[in-house]
């Protein structure tokens, strides 16, 4: 019972539990699931998941175990790194139904988590929350569970995350929707994310100078190796390497467009012959 | 449900949704061992107006040795799970990843043209891990050309049916423009996520080495370039053979006329016409649809080094600019 765990959720994970919240059924209040993943020292990363169909009421619970049972053999398939780790449900609490739930995912992995997302928005925060059980209670007595709340880091994998920048980038938008812009833009909007940070940096610098705010050392070494980083390079030799690049690439193109001219001139040869 | 299904050329764009880009990356990412291997998953989705929508997606396990996987045992078990969590299970494509943009080959080719024989809307998704990797998200949508797919029913790839289908590289696979969309629960989530992400972003998008990007593009660029002189040889020994046996035609029914006319002269009886076909052997005239190929290839690595040196030239633009501030201040 480690009680040091900590949960590390990849984004797919958390949109794939949205996703399946928003496809639920009429009358389900709230969507379960089994959580994948792979155990790793003192923390869970949870990678993948998969809803479990169920039916929930005042008094019972029932999920479709071999359903979970069968998904679970199918992903196995495709990924045989990842072990079942725990399950999901949407909601903001932890109800008694869960305790049952969670007793038969003990089963299927030695200490499953349990992780909640609150779709109703309570709080006006989407609240991710991991708990794993305890047994708490005097020995030799009637044992209980408890879940205690573990904590959440959202991880990803550099391409991950550039997705994710990518989809947020529609967060804003009226439609909803970002589409994908061509290369010379996305190198553009670098340049302006870039010059944002650096007009943020500028700003703090001259609260700092006019005595607005209090100068901080670490920030300060911190703008030291920033601006030491431009290479001091000579200009003669600067320009030489700026120019050799640049004819390389300027070779470059004019190769592939040569390419591209005889590529068509081909064609037009041999349908003519 | 007796919609009038008009032909396919009306699905204009692509919307995918945030969670099928996510899923499409942890999968290359995981099986993909950084880009080489070929990563392959099932799109599914409707159609809806003139676009296609991609709403869910699954992966599909690697062809390992034991050939005891049925793979249509493992997508129809898959569909008919999903369905169970009304997740959509109408077929609509596939994905594939890439490895520096060689995907134009037969095996796609195939793929492709059975999809879209059977669902007339499908798209291939080529994921690019390896450029998302060094900041922006290589996403494309393709399909084949009407023309194309016409052309490949015939499955007669000679060089006149090609003159008269009218196929030329650039004809074979149009892209789609794609678009990613969110729903609005998933918009809260991305504020959430955004508190919560760590906010190193080590992207080397701003990386002005180029070099062994080029070096690579250029190297794959060779390799096709041979391929296709080889291919252009073949052509042209095939188009000299058959000249030549032209030639040869003409010389013997040239020769049989002049015995037969001797022959009347001198009142034998003329020699039998023999089949001429039976004496000198029809050449087959060799299949062109690798040399389109291989030029789609190649038109298609022209394009991403062009879009690269782009890039290129603007980051170093801004270093110039950077260290001129620099040496000036």
């Amino acid at each position: 019972m480690a009680c040091n765990l900590e949960c590390r959720v990849h984004p797919v994970v958390l949109f794939a539990i949205v996703d399946s919240y928003e496809r639920r059924n009429e009358d389900a209040k709230r969507v379960i699931g089994t959580l994948l993943g792979s155990y790793d020292k003192n923390a869970v990363e949870v990678t993948n998941c998969f809803a479990v169909p169920h039916n929930e009421s005042e008094d019972e619970v029932a999920a479709d175990l071999e359903y979970a049972r069968n998904m679970f053999e199918l992903h196995k398939k495709v990924n045989s790194a990842e072990v079942i780790v725990g399950w999901y449900s949407t909601g903001p609490d932890v109800s008694e139904h869960s305790v049952l739930i969670h007793e038969y995912y003990s089963r299927e992995s030695k200490n499953p988590v349990h992780m909640t997302v609150d779709t109703t928005l309570r709080g006006s925060k989407m609240g991710i929350k991991a708990y794993i059980s305890t047994s708490l209670g005097v020995p030799g007595k009637t044992v209980g569970t408890m879940f205690t709340p573990v904590p959440v880091e959202i991880i990803s994998y550099v391409p991950e995350k550039v997705g994710v920048n990518m989809i947020q980038l529609g967060k804003f938008n009226a439609k909803r929707s970002v589409s994908m812009v061509k290369d010379l833009t996305q190198v553009d909007k670098a340049c302006g994310q870039l010059q944002e940070k650096l007009s943020m940096v500028l700003e703090f610098v001259e609260d700092v100078l006019s005595g607005r705010v209090p100068a901080d050392t670490t920030i300060g070494r911190f703008l030291m190796d920033l601006v030491s980083n431009v290479p001091q390079i000579e200009k003669e030799e600067f320009e030489a390497m700026l120019n050799s690049s640049m004819k390389d690439l300027l070779m470059v193109v004019y190769l592939a467009n040569l390419t591209r001219t005889q590529l068509a001139l081909n064609e037009k040869l041999s349908i003519m012959s | 449900m007796a919609a009038k299904r008009s032909t396919s050329s009306l699905v204009q764009s692509v919307q995918i949704d945030g969670l099928v880009v996510l899923k499409i990356v942890k999968h290359c990412q995981e099986e993909g061992s950084g880009g080489s291997d070929l990563v392959q998953g099932v799109l599914l989705g409707l159609v809806m107006d003139n676009r296609l929508e991609i709403t869910n997606c699954f992966p599909f396990p690697k062809r390992t040795e034991e050939e005891d996987f049925d793979e249509v045992h493992y997508q129809m078990e898959m569909m008919r799970n999903l369905r169970k969590v009304n997740i959509d299970h109408l077929h609509v494509g596939w994905y594939q990843s890439t490895y520096f943009g060689a995907f134009i080959n037969k095996p796609l080719l195939d793929s492709q043209f059975n999809y879209q024989n059977s669902i007339e809307e499908s798209v291939v998704l080529i994921y690019d891990p390896l450029r998302t990797t060094q900041g922006f998200l290589a996403l494309k949508a393709y399909r084949l050309t009407k023309a194309m797919m016409d052309f490949y029913v015939k499955m007669d790839f000679s060089p006149e049916a090609v003159k008269s289908a009218d196929i030329s590289f650039e004809s074979m696979f149009e892209e789609i423009p794609v678009t990613i969309k969110n729903s609005h629960l998933v918009n809260a989530l991305c504020c959430e996520i955004e508190d919560h992400m760590s906010k190193d972003q080590t992207f080397n998008y701003m990386d002005l080495a180029t070099s062994s990007m080029l070096e690579k593009n250029l190297r794959l660029l060779m390799e096709c370039v041979d391929e296709i002189s080889m291919d252009a040889n073949k052509f042209l020994n095939f188009q000299r053979q058959f000249q030549k046996q032209q030639q040869s035609k003409q010389q013997y029914l040239q020769k049989r006329q002049q015995e037969n006319a001797q022959r009347q002269i001198r009142g034998e009886e003329p020699l039998p016409e023999e089949d001429i076909n039976k004496l000198f052997k029809p050449l087959q005239p060799p299949a062109r649809l690798d040399s389109l190929l291989i030029a789609g290839q190649i038109d298609n690595y022209c394009g991403q080094i062009g879009e690269f040196a782009s890039q290129s030239f603007g980051k170093l633009f801004m270093a110039e600019s950077l260290q001129d501030s620099a040496s000036n201040s």
